[in-house]
């Protein structure tokens, strides 16, 4: 089968690869590109440990063909922020030891950066409906929950 | 990524509906219309379905809006569950559909999935999503229906060899609402009415809806008939948000002087389609508003169930929520 070739943007940087059409964008994510820091848990769109932005809107990128990401601007958990230089999101996960195996983090953080950006000052309620597609195994969601709304407060500039 | 692997396909994605057609058409069933692919790739990845060409409708333009006519509106096929959920026309007119796009699925899933692909969707039957050989799959048995069978989540209603059940949370706000479906095909355009759209295993088991090999979905039309009526939406799953209903219950009322001139009523989770509940419908029609007629409601709206081993639940269940919807719409 002849490959695809895609031309896209992930987190504002030009970016081109090729790819079988039955490739999942996290598949060519993970695999073509190397940007292993979106995770696979489930694979059917339950767990959220996929997710990613695709112009803006959080989606799992384990239901969503990687030659739907030509023209289009991919944001991934490492345009949020970079070892050396953490998120605020990032910063508050650790804080608040929101994180144990780690599998449901980069999901999450994406998806709390989406949601900030719609709403950025949600109640904790709107905070737990927002992130209830991405499942976390370990937690038990409180400290996920704490270091959201503590981020929303921090980013609003009212810690 | 062992399960992240898919049979090959060719990938088709027009950029307009004739040319959608025309592929459609030449492939027949050998084809496979995407939307959003938030179904699809579930079967695409158990590799129970292997299409030989699939068929992207997504780019097509004029295929996904929201848009005022003189009767009422038009929603393209390829409109998002987020995009009506929060349509400000939708939400002034018919809050009722607003609502229960809303209660789909995750975020995620709203933001990628359809309304023309949640109609769409096919069963939740753990057996037949597993790949077993069961009626719906061609086969001659039901591993739901039987003594040990899992089917507390199967159905109450017109069972028929298959005792799947309609898992959309979007399809019983639409039958409420009246809405029709416009089906395209080579041939011509057919406008079907939302209650007829969905069929049972009785008419062909095979199935969940009228549309056969080259038919598209493309537009939804809501009539003003049922705008700023009341509405109530609710929806019981096992977790809060996030899971498929159990049952869920979409209507729409108007009342005068406490009295309810007309009402329509439809609930899932119960029966292979969307259930219009014709019972209560007449039971309540022209009763007051009040305690007793909602209790009226509720005694009738179960009538002729046969619940299966393990979903006994779903008769209270279905009877509490069309109590709700008439006492607090
Ligand atoms: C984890 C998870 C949880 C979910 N929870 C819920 C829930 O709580 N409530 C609920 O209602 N749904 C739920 N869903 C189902 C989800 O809403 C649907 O899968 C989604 O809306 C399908 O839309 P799509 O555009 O992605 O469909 P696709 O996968 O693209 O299409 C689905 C089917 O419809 C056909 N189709 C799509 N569009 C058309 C068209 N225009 N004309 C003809 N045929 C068409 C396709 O061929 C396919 O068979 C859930 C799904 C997942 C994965
Ligand atoms: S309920 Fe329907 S889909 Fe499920 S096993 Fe029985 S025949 Fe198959
Ligand atoms: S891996 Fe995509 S939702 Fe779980
Ligand atoms: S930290 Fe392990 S799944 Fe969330």
């Amino acid at each position: 089968m002849a490959k695809t070739h895609v031309s896209t943007t992930i987190n504002n940087e030009p970016v081109e690869f090729l790819c079988e059409p039955n490739q999942t964008l996290l598949d060519c994510l993970r695999n073509e590109l190397q940007m292993t820091g979106t995770k696979e848990g489930c694979s059917t769109g339950d767990c959220g440990a996929c997710s990613v932005t695709v112009n803006g809107r959080l989606v799992c990128s384990c239901l969503v063909f990687g030659v739907e990401a030509e023209g289009q601007n991919i944001g991934t958990i490492e345009g949020i922020g970079k070892a050396e230089n953490l998120h605020v999101i990032q910063q508050k996960f650790l804080e608040h030891a929101a994180l144990q195996c780690g599998i449901c983090t980069p999901g999450l953080i994406v998806a709390t950066e989406a949601l900030l950006a719609e709403n950025p000052d949600p109640t904790e309620a709107e905070a737990r409906y927002y992130l209830a597609g991405n499942l976390c195994r370990c937690t038990g969601y409180d400290k996920i929950i704490r270091a959201v709304m503590d981020s929303a407060a921090e980013m609003r500039g009212t810690a | 990524m062992a399960k992240d692997m898919m049979s090959g396909f060719a990938l088709y994605q027009p950029t307009d509906l004739k040319n959608a057609l025309s592929l459609i058409t030449k492939f027949g069933s050998d084809g496979w219309i995407l939307a959003g692919g938030y179904d699809s790739l579930d079967w695409f990845k158990d590799r129970i379905k292997r299409p030989k060409a699939v068929i992207d409708l997504s780019g097509i333009t004029g295929l996904r809006d929201v848009r005022e006519t003189n009767n009422g509106i038009e929603i393209g096929a390829l409109t998002t569950l987020t995009e009506i959920h929060q349509n400000s026309l939708i939400k002034q007119k018919f809050n009722l559909l607003s609502e229960a796009a809303g209660k789909v699925a995750s975020p995620q899933i709203r933001n990628y999935g359809t309304i023309g692909g949640n109609v769409c969707q096919d069963t939740r039957c753990w057996y037949y999503r597993y790949g077993l050989d069961c009626y719906r799959a061609g086969g001659n048995t039901c591993y739901a229906d039987t003594p040990q069978g899992l089917n507390r989540e199967h159905c109450l209603f017109n069972a028929d060899r298959c005792v799947a059940v309609s898992p959309s949370d979007t399809a019983p706000a639409l039958i409420a609402l009246e809405a029709e479906m416009i089906v395209v095909n080579q041939t011509g355009e057919q406008a079907i009415a939302a209650e007829d759209f969905f069929i049972g295993p009785g008419i062909d088991i095979e199935r969940m809806t009228v549309l056969k090999p080259g038919d598209v979905l493309t537009t939804i039309r809501i009539p003003n008939t049922w705008a700023g009526a009341q509405f109530y939406f609710e929806k019981v799953a096992d977790r809060n948000t996030w899971d498929f209903a159990l049952v869920n219950i979409a209507s729409a009322m108007k009342i005068k002087d406490n009295v309810i001139i007309e009402i329509r009523m439809a609930c899932g989770g119960v029966e292979c389609v969307p259930k219009r509940l014709t019972v209560v419908e007449n039971v309540v029609r022209g009763n007051p508003r009040d305690e007793e007629t909602a209790q009226l409601a509720a005694n009738s709206a179960s009538r002729g169930a046969t619940p299966l081993n393990q979903n006994h639940f779903k008769i209270p269940l279905m009877e509490n929520l069309v109590k709700r919807a008439i006492r607090e719409a």
